[in-house]
């Protein structure tokens, strides 16, 4: 089994998405089928092959010191669900970074 | 069927350069459409209406100052939801961003609205452009207009049906995995593939930022190049863009010559898998560029057959990062009571489709430590392999090309509950994607056994997008003269 | 706490470390052309790029690197030829796009190090990396006690801070610095901050949080031959905090082995009214960040002829103009220490360069306008004096129309804004006697009033002297030159 429902359930909570048990019991066995299939570039005999992260092979793209228009307040906040004091107010924080 | 919406995008223009039409009557003209048709292709998410009318008339003011206007002006352009624009919603085809209004303009939109073109709606999508059908869609399904039963293929499925349903002349796609050039296929019409970095992704929300490349797609080889040349070119906001003239791929369209040309045939693109009716159309493409006076050879990509793994670890690692700012704190849907944890793990649950979860968790594996190296690692390596294919390809030969997509569009709702069938519509355009290279569909038929049709890929290197025109055209041309009429009219019913 | 410091010390041996955060002194942010001023209005720095909007896509600022690489140049290190951003992936409400732009395992500069005097001593401090990557924005806690984050009913966000650029310093470990381990650690970011501050890179304000500190601390068994297990102490925004946690976390750690315990590698929260840490979260797991290389940026290469053109700009460090000083004023470093505490370095420089000697320069700025500028609680190179004009009092003072007495008052004149010095010296009067016969007029008046004294004086007893020359410095308002005074009368009763 590639991938167990609780390695799915870890990932989840990982990447904050609240699965249902029904989608932790869907989810397992179809991830494990594709993770067997994307495995296969292991097949690869790739020692010494360099990864290619960017495909354009461009590199210094700078941009200079300028200040540039921003948005107003408002804009910003366009589409909060919800405002406070001219910030973006969210629910409790539970763990500080 | 009003004759206005069966004009190309080229004709338009040059009706209304002469006069013979404002650009108010044609942009009317397509709304009729819209509205007579859209309840059952159900191509766009949000149609522009009194805004499309206000621009176009602002074009109309434009043209009667004297301001000189380019070839886009007063031309209707069905925008694909992943561009950022204002004054329309942005949903990405995601209950998650349902309602949003970006606060900026992509550049690609603002560059066509500079140039006059009209926007005329938001068209349909699978979510984040996940998916081969669009029928990962928070929003419902696009059908094709060739068959309503069908899917219109995606993930711009939405921009190939609005064409093929003549909604819209022009429309903007993305491309990351095949996404402008499947459903082109499907739907009968022409897509391209820019080279990735020449079209800019300012304002494109992202899926996987290294592949996604913004495209145009038209019913004819002409159209698309008006619409890619001019929403093509260096952006410095975009750091990934290519800081170089963009090809000439209009005057390539003119140009529509391929005698001497070296082809190649990727072998690898064939066989099992392959639905019959479109290798018979798609053997027949290649005889005919032989007869047109191209030298044909096959040609073997050996590593292309790990692009579909390597392609399925790299796009869902960068989306599962590019996905994790919708979270319900800054914009888009919030839902769930308690901590900022909770809430937003349960909005990303609500707002979420089946398809996106699934490529979330898959990326955050794949990115996972103990993990990287093995997948993907391994995937990047992969990749430069198989730049390597291309590069030796294209040391021996001009184009490759190959079907755009093993079968033609397949039922609503088939593929649905099977991931992995689904996967495989991208077989053959997805090295293109991870190359960064750039390829087009152009219809060059229907399958026999169910009428409907299929594509012809010709992938060049990268810059060279011109070639795409030039051998597009070709084919286009003297697939035309066998018919005596474009593919598109033999679609029965609703494409009419 | 049973175990003090100083008996955790004597059996135990300490490594420090550090890892500080300089938010760089750019115009506009890391990605973006959204202005970095400090205190502005909520969200009104912002844009779609560093607010992370859908579809945003960031560019990286010139300056940010040639200043990250002036940094790295400073510290000794080797600029990397070629290297990457990455993404650091983890969910947070201050970072909008829910995962950080950072470096990961190819940092910019790389393996350098620090000279810092500790003690007396030289201590090098290794650098192990220093990178560039985006601030986040700041979030108020509200409905809580302290205004932290535990017990707050809800967040409120702004993300002006979001995507400023910040560059992380890391150091190797220091060990071997023993009980000097606190004063080690201030000291290293006290010198980290003036180079900074030198180079014209950041304003380095830690109460401004343009420089965060996160120390990290460990103790092993004196003679163990290994290092122990280290805590990471964040919320250290002052040198002094610098300073005790690394003293607290010395005698905690040392508290927790004595019982027979084991120390946690963990995260601990210093507490400025307490002096003391306490345990951060508790994470059920480890963060996995899920560093991959960032795809909407390409590599920076930065070439030879760049990374020379940079190291061409470089200013005097403040080592080097330590050792200048030191010798050319002849100091010692405890001199030194004292006037570069009291920020007084440059002052002092100009006021030499405008023509005072160096001890005179010292004396002035050390006394009174330290005290000054102490009192109205600013530096001393914001007092309403110039150095040109502290020099010009050091000269009247040479020349002998002021005495020290009257030069004070001088001072105070100028920094009352009442003018320049010789303005103040005209207008209030404040020249030295200078006509011995004016002088002769009150002395032979204190030497009548005082014939006790005459006669002490008389009969050996010459300090009493003094007693006339203070009548006569009452009498003439102060305005006398004491030693000629006191020269006067010696010669009138002999």
């Amino acid at each position: 089994m590639p991938i167990t429902r609780d390695e799915v359930a870890h990932l989840a909570r990982l990447s904050r998405l609240a699965l249902s048990d029904e989608e932790l019991d869907h989810l397992a066995p179809q991830l494990g089928q594709i993770i067997e299939a994307v495995a296969q570039v292991q097949e690869v005999a790739a020692d010494g092959i360099p990864p290619t992260s960017h495909a354009t092979g461009l590199t210094n793209v700078f941009r200079e010191d300028e200040p540039a228009p921003c948005l107003t307040p408002e804009e910003a906040l366009s589409g909060a669900p919800a405002v406070e004091m001219q910030r973006f107010k969210v629910p409790r924080i539970l763990v500080e970074e | 069927m009003d004759e206005l919406i069966t004009m190309t995008a080229a004709d338009l223009s040059a009706a209304m350069a002469a006069g013979e039409v404002s650009a108010a009557e044609v942009t009317t003209a397509h709304l009729d459409r819209i509205a007579a048709v859209d309840d059952r292709v159900k191509a766009f998410l949000h149609v522009a209406g009194d805004d499309a009318l206000a621009q176009a008339r602002e074009v109309d003011a434009r043209r009667k100052a004297g301001e000189p206007l380019g070839p886009l002006a007063g031309v209707p352009v069905a925008v694909k939801d992943l561009f950022t624009t204002v004054g329309m919603p942005t949903t990405c085809g995601s209950k998650i961003l349902q309602g949003w209004r970006p606060p900026y303009e992509s550049t690609i939109t603002r560059r066509l609205r500079d140039a006059g073109a009209v926007l005329i709606g938001k068209t349909n999508m699978d979510e984040f452009a996940m998916g081969s059908s669009t029928e990962n869609s928070g929003f419902g399904p696009s059908h094709n207009p060739w068959d309503l039963d069908k899917v219109p293929g995606g993930s711009s499925g939405g921009s190939s049906a609005a064409v093929a349903a003549y909604e819209a002349p022009l429309a903007l796609g993305t491309d990351t995995g095949g996404s402008i050039r499947q459903p082109a296929a499907v739907c009968g019409v022409v897509g391209t593939k820019p080279t990735y970095g020449g079209s800019s992704r300012y304002g494109v929300v992202a899926f996987a930022s290294s592949l996604d490349t913004p495209g145009p797609l038209g019913r004819t080889v002409l159209d698309a190049a008006l619409l890619h040349e001019v929403m093509s070119g260096h952006d410095p906001m975009d750091s990934t863009s290519i800081n170089a003239p963009v090809p000439p791929v209009v005057e390539a369209a003119r140009h529509a010559d391929v005698a001497g040309l070296r082809i190649g045939v990727v072998s690898e693109f064939s066989g099992d898998g392959y639905q019959p009716g479109v290798m018979t159309r798609f053997t027949e493409a290649v005889d005919l560029l032989e007869a047109l006076g191209a030298k044909v050879t096959e040609i073997s990509c050996p590593h292309f057959k790990y692009a579909l793994p390597a392609y399925y670890l790299i796009a869902p690692s960068e989306a599962s990062s590019n996905l994790a700012r919708f979270d319900g704190m800054r914009y888009g849907l919030r839902t769930g009571t308690g901590s900022a944890e909770e809430v937003m793990a349960l909005t990303r649950a609500a707002g979420f489709g089946a398809e996106v979860k699934r490529r979330i968790i898959l990326g955050t594996y794949a990115l996972s430590s103990g993990y990287y190296d093995a997948y993907y690692g391994k995937a990047q390596q992969v990749r430069t392999l198989i730049i390597r294919d291309f590069d030796a390809a294209f040391s021996q030969v001009d184009v490759l090309i190959s079907p755009v997509t093993p079968t033609t569009a397949f039922p609503l709702g088939e593929r649905v509950d099977d991931p992995m069938a689904m996967y495989l519509a991208d077989l053959c355009t997805i090295p293109t994607d991870l190359a960064g290279n750039a390829a087009i569909s152009v219809p060059c038929g229907l399958a026999d056994e169910d009428g409907l049709p299929a594509g012809l890929q010709v992938m060049a290197p990268p810059l060279a997008d011109d070639r795409l025109y030039r051998v597009a055209a070709a084919v286009e041309a003297a697939l035309e003269q066998r018919w005596g009429h474009p593919l598109l009219a033999e679609a029965k019913g609703l494409a009419r | 706490m049973t175990v003090t410091y100083e008996s955790a010390i004597g059996r135990y041996e300490p490594v420090f470390g550090l890892e500080t955060h300089v938010e760089l002194g750019t115009r506009t942010k890391m990605f973006c052309g959204c202005g970095t001023t400090f205190g502005a209005e909520p969200n009104s720095q912002t844009c779609p790029v560093c607010l992370g909007l859908p579809g945003s896509l960031p560019v990286v600022n010139r300056r940010a690197i040639e200043y990250t690489i002036k940094i790295g140049l400073a510290l000794n290190c080797s600029i990397a030829s070629w290297c990457r951003f990455a993404r650091k992936n983890y969910f947070y409400p201050d970072m909008p796009k829910n995962f950080q732009i950072s470096q990961y395992d190819e940092p910019l500069c790389v393996d350098g190090y620090l000279d810092v005097a500790v003690g007396g001593k030289t201590v090098r401090v290794g650098i192990e990396r220093v990178h560039l990557e985006e601030d986040t924005g700041k979030s108020l806690h509200v409905g809580g006690a302290t205004g932290r984050i535990q017990g707050a009913e809800y967040s409120l966000v702004d993300y002006n801070r979001a995507g400023i650029p910040l560059v992380e310093i890391v150091t190797k470990p220091v060990p071997g610095t023993g009980f000097l381990a606190p004063e080690g650690a201030k000291a290293y970011v006290t010198e980290l901050r003036d180079v900074l501050r030198t180079l014209g890179v950041s304003d380095v304000r830690m109460e401004e949080g343009s420089l965060r500190c996160d120390v990290n601390t460990s103790i092993s068994p004196r003679g163990s031959g290994s290092w122990g297990t280290r805590t990471e102490t964040k919320n250290v925004n002052s040198l002094r905090s610098v300073e005790r946690s690394v003293r607290s976390e010395i005698a905690r750690q040392a508290e927790v082995l004595d019982g027979g315990g084991r120390v946690i590698q963990e995260t601990r929260h210093f507490h400025e009214d307490t002096g003391v840490t306490t345990s951060g979260r508790s994470k059920e797991e480890a963060q996995d960040y899920r560093y991959f290389p960032e795809p909407d940026l390409v590599p920076v290469a930065p070439d030879e002829e760049w990374v020379k053109a940079i190291a061409a700009t470089l200013p005097e460090l403040p080592s080097a103009r330590r050792a200048r000083l030191i010798e050319s004023w002849s100091l010692s470093e405890l001199e030194f220490e004292a006037l570069r505490n009291a920020g007084a370095l440059d002052v002092v420089e100009a006021t030499i360069a405008a023509g005072a000697s160096p001890a005179d320069a010292r004396k002035w700025w050390l006394s009174e306008l330290a005290r000054r500028a102490n009192d109205m609680g600013i530096e001393v190179s914001e007092l309403p004096i110039t150095p040109a004009e502290v020099a010009r009092v050091a000269e009247l003072v040479a020349a002998g129309t002021l005495n020290d007495r009257l030069a004070r008052q001088v001072i105070e004149g100028v920094l009352d804004e009442e003018g320049t010095p010789d303005e103040v010296v005209a207008a209030r009067g404040l020249a030295v006697v200078s006509d011995d016969s004016a002088l002769l007029t009150a002395i032979d008046e204190a030497i009548a009033a005082n014939p006790d004294v005459v006669a002490r004086i008389r009969s050996g007893r010459v300090q009493a002297v003094g007693v006339l020359v203070g009548a006569v410095m009452k009498a003439t308002g102060g305005k006398a030159d004491a030693a000629r005074v006191r020269q006067l009368i010696m010669d009138r009763l002999s």
